[in-house]
């Protein structure tokens, strides 16, 4: 499709919601939106543009809680990372794993790495971390101590 | 038909007994349910990556997987060569490629063993990993490491492959051609092969979309991806290869895109060492630091695609590093593929993605026990599985592969 | 030299134990068997059962997960038996151990009889650590740690003694 097509394509359906896009190169194109587009934007990269789900992922910042979602458009050697930004006080999304089963797994693992709230995912419980672990203790924070881990 | 939950206790190398677990709710012989469960894999290398510099983090990264130990260290330096925009030495990408085939080769020949196994052919296993041996000598003679080869570095590889190595590679290639053809034979010629196989685990391309599914599990199903035409790397670019897929998703099909994947992957070998004999220059570009910025690196695996994301402030230590593994996306395609099978197929199905389960952090199950429910473990359902292949031995007189007539001419 | 050593000491049950292992210290014990090595020859079979074994190969870091289990299975398995670590993993818990998923070298609830480090160790490496821990129960100056009194598991374990220093 070339990538001038799908820039074009993929801004005019986020429309408002497209906050700053910055094309890297020719390979990699990073965009920003606001949390509450994220379930729009992943139906437009699903369905409209035909991506592949590849992966999540959740950074935490000073600013506060990253999340990427990195898309693959297979046919143009091209990946597209859309981000969004949650406070740490309130570190909530919207689930795309109803409409988009590969996220499934990414979005339990962000929930208990970083603390994010995936609203309406349909099976939301540990995946990597015991089931015992500490709540509200999430590893890949700043703020983590080592002193909250479990002893079994 | 009573309710029975067996819980295989030891994941695919039910060999070894390790605390994963599929979950298989079962009504007679019917799979009806599938838990998954992770976790006791998980060593938290994502975290541990952000107090590594960057060189340290390839070694970590190559512990991730003991199979695929060259394709997350390739994958992680190209993420931090994008972030960096870090140039590569020509000669370093095809030592690459040629690395990262050989790594193919062996993990597919791994997998063909213990797929054998499964059906209860210890055959196939015993010769499958004998011919790997020889991988593995010539992994060692270019690296100094059977596994875990070091070979990967920011900006390039860390040793050359000589010139004089490169006569002993090419016979490695010569000496894989008659097993990989007889292996190829027997498995779309053997008709009890065919019998545990065919129409077994079939995963639907629409599925196989959905999950997101990678690699030779996705190819099997009909979706045509493979990273290394749709996101050149290394030097594939500059190499002539095919993507090998087939149509039926099954457990079959999965098989026989491994193996002619291997053929492929012999052929780029070669293209490689023809190249490595002309193009000269330094094997490594010697960055000295990695300039603010992210960049996400892919590399397909044998598995699939591997994905790395790296986040650098131009300190020498990554803020984030994020790695995906493709049995990630691989294993929940399992839910589709065990159910309403047999339990007696839930060994060879779970198998065939081919699940480095070390890589997503192992499959393990939780049980619920109900009472007077039975439980198995791994052994019995690898028994169920050999019981239907003597039991179709019996009805159809087919007696499997056998070793062939003059098994020890090439030696 | 009693009966039940000698039982150690000739066509071993080998029981292998992964807890969070990279698996390559597995494949190598699986290549040990395979036809380039071929230990079955000797009469070395892996067992699928920890009451069945003779020798316990463990390998992998044992993370807060596996450790549970690992304890768990280590109370079924029948005496006298040996307990080999191999890799670097189950030794010192190489890279991983500053994890917050790691929990506390195997040795400190395990006794140990003999470690093959390695990253992995080569199928030889592992060979002639199984041909040094015969030879050493052989000469009796190895003992399974097994039979010794009182085991690593009487003990109660205090958790700040685990050795690790915080990283905070």
């Amino acid at each position: 499709m070339g990538i001038e097509n799908i820039i074009t394509k993929i801004s005019e359906g986020l429309g408002d919601s497209l906050l700053s896009l910055k094309q890297k190169s020719d390979k990699r194109v990073y965009i920003d939106i606001p949390p509450q587009a994220v379930r729009e934007t992943s139906r437009l990269m699903l369905e409209t543009m035909a991506a592949r789900f590849q992966i999540a992922t959740g950074v935490d910042t000073r600013e506060g809680i990253e999340v990427m979602y990195h898309w693959a458009l297979d046919a143009d050697d091209l990946i597209v990372t859309i981000r969004t930004m949650v406070s740490h006080e309130k570190p909530e999304l919207d689930s795309i794993a109803l409409f988009c089963v590969a996220a499934e797994w990414i979005e339990r693992e962000m929930w208990e790495l970083l603390g994010i709230h995936f609203r309406d995912h349909p099976d939301m419980r540990h995946l990597l971390l015991s089931d015992d672990w500490p709540e509200g203790k999430y590893p890949l924070r700043h703020d983590y101590q080592r002193s909250d881990e479990v002893t079994p | 038909m009573s309710k029975r939950t067996i819980v295989p206790i030891g994941p695919y190398h039910a060999l070894q007994e390790e605390p994963e677990f599929f979950k298989l709710h079962v009504e007679g012989e019917t799979v009806v349910h599938l838990d998954i469960e992770l976790g006791y894999n998980h060593r938290g290398i994502e975290k541990l990556s952000e107090s590594k510099d960057f060189e340290e983090t390839i070694f970590l990264v190559e512990r991730i997987c003991g199979i695929c130990s060259t394709s997350h260290p390739l994958a992680c330096v190209q993420a931090v060569e994008d972030a960096g925009n870090i140039h590569v030495p020509e000669r370093a990408l095809f030592i690459r490629s040629a690395v990262g085939e050989l790594e193919r080769i062996h993990s597919h020949l791994l997998w063909l063993g213990l797929a054998g196994h499964f059906i209860g052919f210890n055959t196939i296993w015993m010769w499958a990993w004998r011919f790997r041996e020889e991988v593995l000598n010539i992994l060692e003679l270019i690296s100094g490491n059977r596994n875990h080869y070091g070979m990967m570095k920011p900006g390039g590889v860390r040793r050359d492959i000589n010139k004089t190595d490169i006569p002993a590679v090419r016979g490695l290639l010569e000496k894989l051609q008659d097993p990989l053809k007889l292996f190829r034979d027997t498995v779309i010629e053997d008709p009890l092969i065919h019998a545990r196989t065919k129409g077994i685990g079939i995963l639907s391309r629409e599925m196989a979309v959905a999950y997101g599914a990678l690699g030779p599990t996705a190819r099997a199903s009909g979706v045509a991806i493979d990273a290394r035409r749709d996101h050149p790397n290394a030097a594939y670019e500059m190499l002539d290869f095919d993507v090998v897929t087939c149509e039926n998703g099954d457990v079959f099909d999965k098989t026989v895109v491994r193996i002619l994947e291997m053929f492929e992957s012999i052929r780029i070998i070669e293209q490689c060492l023809t190249k490595l004999e002309t193009v000269k220059g330094p094997v490594d570009s010697n960055p000295k630091c990695v300039a603010p910025g992210e960049g996400v690196g892919v590399y397909e695996a044998p598995r699939g695609e591997v994905f790395h994301y790296i986040r650098s402030d131009g300190s020498n230590r990554p803020v984030r590093h994020k790695v995906r593994a493709p049995s990630f996306m691989n294993v929940p395609t399992n839910r589709e593929t065990v159910l309403g099978g047999t339990v007696a197929d839930a060994t060879i199905i779970l198998a065939a993605v081919d699940p480095c389960y070390c890589c997503t952090e192992r499959m393990a199950v939780a049980i619920d026990s109900h009472g007077g429910d039975e439980l198995w473990g791994a052994r019995d359902l690898i028994r169920l599985s050999c019981e239907k292949t003597d039991r179709l031995m019996k009805e159809t007189g087919w007696r499997g592969p056998q070793p062939p007539e003059n098994i020890f001419a090439n030696r | 030299m009693n009966w039940a050593i000698n039982a150690l000491t000739r066509s071993l049950n080998v029981f292998h134990l992964g807890g969070s292992a990279c698996n390559n210290c597995d494949i190598e014990i699986l290549d040990a068997l395979t036809p380039r090595y071929d230990l079955e020859r000797f009469g070395i079979t892996l067992v699928g059962s920890i009451r069945h074994a003779d020798v316990l190969l463990m390998s992998g870091i044992f993370n807060k997960k596996s450790a549970i289990r690992a304890q768990e299975l280590i109370e079924q398995a029948v005496k006298p038996y040996v307990v080999v670590a191999i890799g670097g993993c189950p030794c010192t818990g190489l890279m991983f151990r500053d994890s917050y998923n790691w929990d506390r070298p195997v040795g400190e609830y395990i006794h140990i009889d003999a470690f093959i480090p390695g990253c992995p160790p080569k199928p030889e490496a592992i060979i002639s650590g199984i041909v040094t821990v015969i030879e050493g129960l052989r000469s009796g100056a190895l003992v399974p740690g097994c039979l010794q009194d009182p085991t690593p598991a009487d003990v109660e374990l205090v958790p700040e003694a685990s050795g690790v220093g915080s990283i905070d």
